[in-house]
């Protein structure tokens, strides 16, 4: 097999010599390292990865191939991908093709034959950080100035980038083996009222809006900067503020539009959109050194005391006392404290700064889209 | 929640003596469990009959019982205990099955013992089988289709429901004992009466084969609170139809996208929460159909596994002890994870690498069993490895077995073999599920196959074999470039220049040891490493941290790929490492694990750091905190060399580890190491015939006469000068293997030729046979200037069946006091002439009041943890204390310690899951496991040492004599002892005629060839409560065969030789005479 090398340069100056994989090319990003053990379609395609280029610390790669069902977005999102060994011979009844061709087909940059442990390793220690893939330019100092110029993540709008250019309905529920995705009308049979909920799509994972489906929502996804009088126009039961990629203070359009919608509706937030709220309530947000991305972050419901094993994908995260006093903790994250979910004492909102859609990732916290229902339930109650 | 304060004494249970599916993992988590359960401030009383555990030391529990775990005993020690807790999750399927038994018989409640760990009705869902496929129904998880049979009239309907082929398991067994799959009417019958033999219950489940499926397992602990973790998943190379543990398994699962692996996951966490394992942690098995993905749930074991062991190891997540505390009220986020100090358990574990787990097998000591794999376990014992990815893992994994594979090598075939005859006998190997699977697939993929043709052959999955496909392309690409580096030149190969750096790093990458690629391409292993020294490719280490790296690790869990970075970070203290066992196997087992993690515990007490390399999950030693550091690498040179240049530690011990580690001595001391204790010259000395004959002639000692042949006339030649009968055996053989007693020159002709055509260029070594003498067995410990025995130990069987297959006693209970000090004078004076500093084992026959060497081992023996734990001295930790330089009188030793109690070491042998092998002893080793009877006395202790074996002597009915011309006289006594105590005596024709002439009433009963009804009739009717058996040659043999079979089959105790069946009648009488009484250890030492 001939292997075109492939160079990954991080803007502190460490080189990791390795193969090309996926398309050649050049790409830049946010370098980061994600521990889920499967998933890998997942993850490319979850466009909060944009400005990111991923690397996965399980070392085997590929090995399942890839399909048309385990995608979270139309296609691969992450700006490259960095793996030990990627698979040329994927084995799976449901797999399609090939991950390296798949990289290719969506022009996704990759690098194999990398230590990934000890670049997860230099992240942990050295945080995560603007890097460089090269197929195309071998030379390492001119490698570390491309990394060391690309725009980093603070304060920059990504979610422009991700978000549809148009509102839409979304009618899929959750997937089944061996039955694949489910239609609407399948649910609607099951779940009767159904409540209008319109999703703000700052880079949304499609299993939340399956999810919200089955729960027994009407899915309307608008775009990010649609504005509060057209999202109350459509008079929805709930509000669902997504995930999406990058920092939440780059997203202020967002942030003033909730301002508006804050206690005239139910709101749920997911990770970007968890942040979102809590700058809107007056809260501040702050990077962490290298996030949380994986499929195994133990959170605890503070209300059960039970824990949750979460998937999680975020660089930043909200400081919940600079909120004050109507939000309360809901949810900690139990390797490092940080908060992971909050509520308001009165008004009906609260988020998460997890992925409860998993996908990746363990389906232990499902039942916060129920929880979104009864929200909206005993709101429409409440108004008669 | 914190732990609970309304219990204060708990009773644990271990797994009784290693048996193939339950080995040393039981051991495992029993002294993770006594450690977890101790360091909380509960009273531990424990049960084990085994002596060779770490478990069973006397610190690590309050009361430690080495008694049976037998109802009654049990029984008797929760009397005098009155614990407050049974913990029944810790010792396989022998303790949960006891906790089931003391429950049902209303004992629990008598006593007012409360299940901890999993309730009775928690483990009776999960293993009664009916049971479970209901509540696996209301949860609406698919099984496949099965029906349980008490009767086979239940078994027939069953049958007709679901057709061909179909699986049969009993109830309520470890290790799929009785699981098989029928094929047809006939194996149907077979499998169905022996199942339901086997289970202790009498049940067995007629289940819907989906053999072929891809089979996956997952460790999922709960706590109390509910919260689910799924420790690890793991992905069987083998298909279904293998037992797990006889399955190559890789963690984590490989081939699961995330969507399929969460629906495995949820179905696991619901049926934890349905099955109503409360605390604790549990094995769920899945079969997944290839086609479709249509998952289905096989098995669940609601209590610490083999499995769990093994996800322990390769997650660096300690099942046992936090099972263990979960036990005891607390919740998986009150734990904190010791590898990061700072995260909680209430996680999943991610890696970074892959595990390859592998099993090993011993069809070479049962050569008339079948040796395809089914639904049974048979492999004794296993190796695993970590590696960056499936192929460094895997080719780490087969050498780690020690069958001196080093990789994938090619088969032997004939030679001139046709492509197209290779190719059938290829085609048959992948067919039918066999230990050597792997390497035929490799030969499969040389001779042209594709991976999907392999995969529809072997059910394993194509992404296994073109990853094995790139292992033989790479091997193809080397063998090439030595082709190119040679061209046009003699130039040395060994240069850069002519082997590609690049592919030597690609090669080193996917797992190649240095003997496999100098195999390959012509060279030595020596050139390799210094070829790849010169180039500076090299391993790196990294650490297994549950986490994947997102946080820092603090415990130096190390294993070796070839890497840039590496995170060993060797320490500048005064070091010491030890080589370990390696996998267990029939002659090597966890006596030896033992010995290695005394070792740790003392230079842990004597300010040394040190460093542990062994390759098996099962074991004490692999526990991350039993040393410093630990490295999960193969025992070979190459791996351990590697290790030693990044460690660069004070002194190597070897002398624990078994012939494991002893093999590696002088290439070690040659590559420079310095080997702690006994010099590697010594250990030579006496292994190599030639110079001990040497130093026993210098020591004016005497050793049975003996010759080397290397020819039939050669061995004939010698057999008349030494006289028959002989033990004759291969040169270069452990464990007694191929050993063999002669007694007419017939058999040793008929000897040799099958020796000189297995092994043509290794002679045969014959020795003279001491018939009818005793065997002794001493081990002493040495600091080199002085010696002293650890203990002297009397074979109950004559010396010529295998000392590990031999019940011991100890202190000797036949010998005469002047015996004794000749014994010892002649122990000193080995100890002196072989420079012994550490310790020794030494095998002494004595015939006719003459004292013979047979054979010395300088280094740690299988009896030394059942020496130290009769008389209370802890020999291993002792010679670890002197191999770095103690005296012994540093610690008052300077003499044996005399004991007043009595103690009996038993076999325990695997022939139940072997049909078709003979149970005679022999010289040739076949016992998987030990067990001790303890007492003040000999019936007594052997009593109790025989229900440890699972042997209940009888105390009435009626006992089968049937034993050889010569032993005829020397069973009388026993016979009359029976007859006294009121036994009636059956006998065949000579053994009836010589019994009755000798004044004993006997009736006489007809041998199987002479006509029905005969002795297997009545043993198969229940009619005789105990069989003494003992034949000459290879016909009478052949003759008995059958008896001995069916006293296996249906469970009769049964003894093959004259000492045994005096020892059974001692016990017997103990048991008339005295009952049963049960004492802790800690009452025998203070």
């Amino acid at each position: 097999m001939v292997m075109k090398k492939a160079i990954l340069a991080l803007a502190d100056g460490r080189i990791f010599a390795g193969r090309s994989f996926g398309a050649e090319g050049e790409t830049t990003g946010e370098v980061v390292f994600n521990t889920s053990m499967a998933g890998y379609q997942e993850v490319l395609t979850d466009p909060s990865y944009k400005g990111q280029i991923v690397t996965m610390t399980c070392p085997l790669i590929g090995n399942y191939g890839v399909n048309d069902e385990d995608i979270e977005s139309p296609g691969p999102v992450v700006e490259g991908f960095i793996v030990k060994e990627a698979c040329r011979f994927p084995s799976n009844w449901r797999s399609q093709k090939g991950i390296d061709q798949y990289l290719r087909d969506n022009g996704i940059v990759g690098i194999e034959g990398i230590d990934t442990r000890a670049l997860t390793v230099h992240i942990r220690k050295h945080g995560a950080q603007q890097g460089v893939i090269s197929t195309e330019d071998l030379d390492q100092d001119s490698l570390i100035n491309k990394a060391r110029s690309a725009p980093g993540m603070v304060g920059r709008d990504l979610v422009k980038l991700v978000t549809c250019p148009d509102s839409y309905k979304w009618e899929e529920g959750r997937w089944g083996l061996g039955t694949g995705y489910r239609k609407q009308e399948k649910v609607s049979a099951e779940k009767a009222p159904r409540f209008l909920v319109v999703a703000y799509d700052f880079g949304i994972k499609r299993n939340i809006l399956r999810l919200l489906v089955d729960a027994g929502c009407d899915v309307m996804v608008v775009p990010a900067h649609t504005s509060y009088e057209q999202v109350l126009d459509l008079n929805p039961d709930g509000i669902f503020l997504s995930n999406g990629p990058g920092d939440p203070e780059g997203v202020g359009y967002a942030i003033k539009n909730i301002t508006e919608f804050v206690g005239k509706r139910p709101v749920f937030g997911i990770c970007l959109g968890h942040q979102l709220l809590a700058l809107a309530l007056g809260g501040k947000t702050y990077k962490l050194k290298f996030g949380h991305r994986g499929g195994n972050q133990p959170v605890m419901d503070l209300t059960t005391k039970k824990v949750e094993i979460t998937t999680q994908n975020h660089g930043f995260a909200v400081d919940i006392d600079s909120i004050g006093g109507n939000m309360e903790l809901t949810h900690i994250n139990l390797n490092d404290n940080t908060v992971e979910g909050m509520r308001h004492k009165s008004l009906p909102l609260f988020s998460v700064q997890y992925h409860p859609e998993s996908s990746p990732g363990p389906h232990d916290s499902r039942y916060l889209f129920d929880s979104f229902v009864t929200m909206m339930r005993d709101y429409r109650k409440g108004r008669g | 929640m914190p732990k609970r304060t309304d219990i204060n004494k708990i009773l644990l249970i271990g797994s009784g003596p290693i048996v193939i599916g339950q080995a040393c993992e039981f051991d495992y988590s029993g002294t993770q469990a006594c450690k977890a359960l101790k360091e909380e401030g509960y009273k531990i009383v424990l049960v084990n009959s085994n002596p060779a555990t770490i478990m069973t030391d006397p610190e690590f529990a309050d009361s430690t019982y080495i008694e049976p775990i037998t109802i009654e005993i049990v029984e008797r020690i929760i009397d005098k205990e009155r614990p407050d807790a049974l913990l029944p999750t810790m010792g396989g399927q022998t303790a949960l099955n006891m906790a089931v038994a003391l429950s049902e018989k209303g004992l629990l409640k008598k006593y007012n013992l409360e299940l901890i760990g999993a309730s009775y009705e928690a483990i009776h869902k999960a293993e009664n089988r009916e049971a479970f496929r209901q509540a696996m129904w209301r949860i609406g998880i698919k099984t496949p289709e099965s029906f349980y049979a008490r009767t086979t009239f239940e078994a027939e309907h069953a049958l007709n429901l679901i057709g061909f082929p179909v699986i049969v398991r009993p109830s309520f067994t470890m290790g799929g004992s009785g699981g098989n799959i029928a094929y047809n009417r006939e194996e149907f019958e077979d499998y169905v009466e022996w199942g339901l033999k086997a289970s202790p219950v009498g049940e067995i489940l007629v289940e819907r084969s989906i053999l072929g499926w891809k089979e996956f397992e997952l460790e999922v602990m709960r706590d109390i609170k509910d919260n689910v973790v799924i420790v690890c998943s793991i992905e069987n190379f083998d298909p279904m139809g293998i037992h797990t543990g006889d399955s190559i398994t890789v963690a984590p699962a490989q081939t699961l996208t995330d969507k399929e692996y969460q629906v495995m996951r949820d179905a696991a966490i619901a049926i934890m929460r349905e099955i109503g394992v409360d605390t604790g942690g549990s094995n769920i098995q899945f079969g997944v159909n290839p086609k479709d993905g249509e998952l289905v749930f096989i098995e669940m074991n609601p209590r610490v596994s083999r499995s769990s062991a093994l996800a322990s190891k390769a997650t660096g997540f300690p099942i046992a002890k936090i099972a263990a505390k979960l036990a005891v009220g607390y919740t998986l986020d009150e734990i904190k994870n010791d590898i990061t100090k700072v995260t909680p358990v209430s996680f999943e574990p991610t890696i970074d690498y892959v595990v390859v787990k592998i099993p090993r097998f011993a069809f070479e000591k049962f050569p008339n069993t079948d040796a395809t794999l089914t639904t049974q376990m048979k492999s004794v014992g296993e190796a695993m490895a970590i590696g960056r990815t499936f192929k460094e893992s895997m080719q780490k994994a087969i050498r780690s077995l020690e069958i001196d594979s080093y990789g994938l090598e090619e088969g032997i075939y004939e030679k001139d073999i046709t492509a197209e005859k290779k190719r059938d006998i290829i085609v048959e190997k992948l067919k039918t599920p066999n230990w050597e699977r792997i390497w035929f697939i490799a030969d499969a993929i040389r001779s042209g196959m594709g991976a999907d043709e392999i995969g529809s052959l072997t059910g394993i999955d194509p992404w296994f074999i073109n990853n094995i496909r790139e292992i033989v392309e790479i091997e193809a690409e080397l063998q090439g470039s030595r082709v190119h580096g040679l061209k046009g030149s003699s130039d040395n190969l060994m240069t850069p220049r002519s082997l590609d750096p690049y592919l030597l790093r690609r090669v080193k990458e996917y797992g190649f040891s240095d003997v496999r690629i100098a195999g390959l391409i012509g060279k030595d292993e020596d050139q390799i490493r210094a070829l790849r020294s010169g180039l500076k490719i090299t391993p790196s280490y990294k650490r297994v941290d549950t986490c994947g790296a997102e946080f820092e690790a603090h415990t130096p869990y190390l294993y070796s790929t070839y890497e840039p970075e590496c995170e060993s970070g060797p320490t500048n203290r005064k070091k010491v490492m030890i080589l370990g066992g390696g996998p267990n196997r029939i002659g090597q087992g966890i006596e030896f694990d033992y010995c290695c993690v005394h070792g740790a515990f003392a230079l842990r007490e004597e300010g040394y750091e040190t460093i542990m390399v062994n390759c098996n999950p099962e074991t004490v030693s692999t526990d991350y905190d039993t040393s410093d550091r630990l490295y999960f690498e193969p025992l070979t040179k190459e791996d351990v060399l590697n290790i030693i240049d990044t460690e660069r530690p004070d002194g190597v011990v070897i002398q624990f580890g078994g012939q494991t580690p002893l093999k590696l001595a002088v290439p070690l001391e040659r590559a420079g190491v310095k080997i702690l204790g006994t010099s590697p010259d010594s250990i030579d000395m006496a292994e190599d015939r030639e110079r001990f004959k040497a130093l026993v002639d210098r020591l004016k000692l005497r050793q049975p006469e003996s010759g080397i042949a290397r020819s039939t006339d050669e061995a004939v030649s010698i057999a008349s000068k030494i006289s028959y009968p002989l033990l004759v055996r291969p040169s270069y053989v452990l464990g007694g293997r191929a050993m063999e007693i002669v007694y007419s020159e017939d058999n040793l002709r008929e000897y040799m030729i099958r020796a000189v055509k297995t092994s043509p260029e290794h002679p045969v070594l014959i020795d003279k046979y001491l018939e009818d003498a005793i065997e002794v067995d001493v081990d002493a410990i040495s600091d080199g200037f002085d010696t002293v025995i650890g203990g002297i130990m009397e074979h109950i069987e004559e010396a010529g069946v295998h000392s590990g297959d031999s019940a011991c006693v100890l202190p000797p209970f036949s010998l005469d006091e002047g015996i004794i000090k000749e014994i010892r004078r002649q122990t000193y004076a080995l100890s002196g002439g072989l420079n012994v500093v550490g310790l020794m084992n030494v095998q002494f026959a004595v015939k006719d009041g003459e004292v013979f060497i047979l054979e010395v081992n300088p280094r740690a023996s299988r009896t030394i943890p059942f020496v130290s734990k009769t008389t209370g001295i802890p020999l291993a930790k002792l010679a670890m204390k002197v191999m770095i330089g103690r005296r012994l009188s540093a610690f008052g030793l300077s003499e044996e310690r005399v004991v007043g109690h009595i103690a009996v070491k038993e076999a325990v042998f695997p022939f139940n899951k072997f049909k078709g092998v003979d149970t005679i002893l022999g010289p040739e080793m076949k016992s998987t496991g030990e067990v001790m009877g303890i007492d003040d006395n000999f019936g007594s202790a052997f009593l109790k040492a025989q229900a440890a074996a699972g042997v209940l002597l009888p105390s009435r009915g009626r006992v089968f004599i049937s034993v050889k011309d010569s032993d005829k006289p020397k069973i009388v006594p026993a016979a009359k002892l029976l007859s006294a105590m009121g036994f009636s005596i059956s006998a065949t024709k000579g053994t009836a005629l010589f019994l009755e002439n000798n004044g004993i009433e006997v009736s006489s009963v007809n041998k199987v060839k002479e006509g029905r009804p005969h002795i297997v009739d009545h043993t198969k009717n229940g009619e005789i409560a105990l069989i003494i058996n003992t034949v000459g040659d290879k016909i009478s043999q052949s003759d008995s065969y059958s008896i001995r079979r069916s006293a296996i089959t249906d469970n009769i105790p049964y003894f093959t030789t004259i000492g045994g069946a005096n020892a059974a009648v001692k016990g017997i009488e103990a048991a008339r005479s005295r009952g049963i009484d049960v004492k802790p250890l800690q009452g025998y030492h203070t």
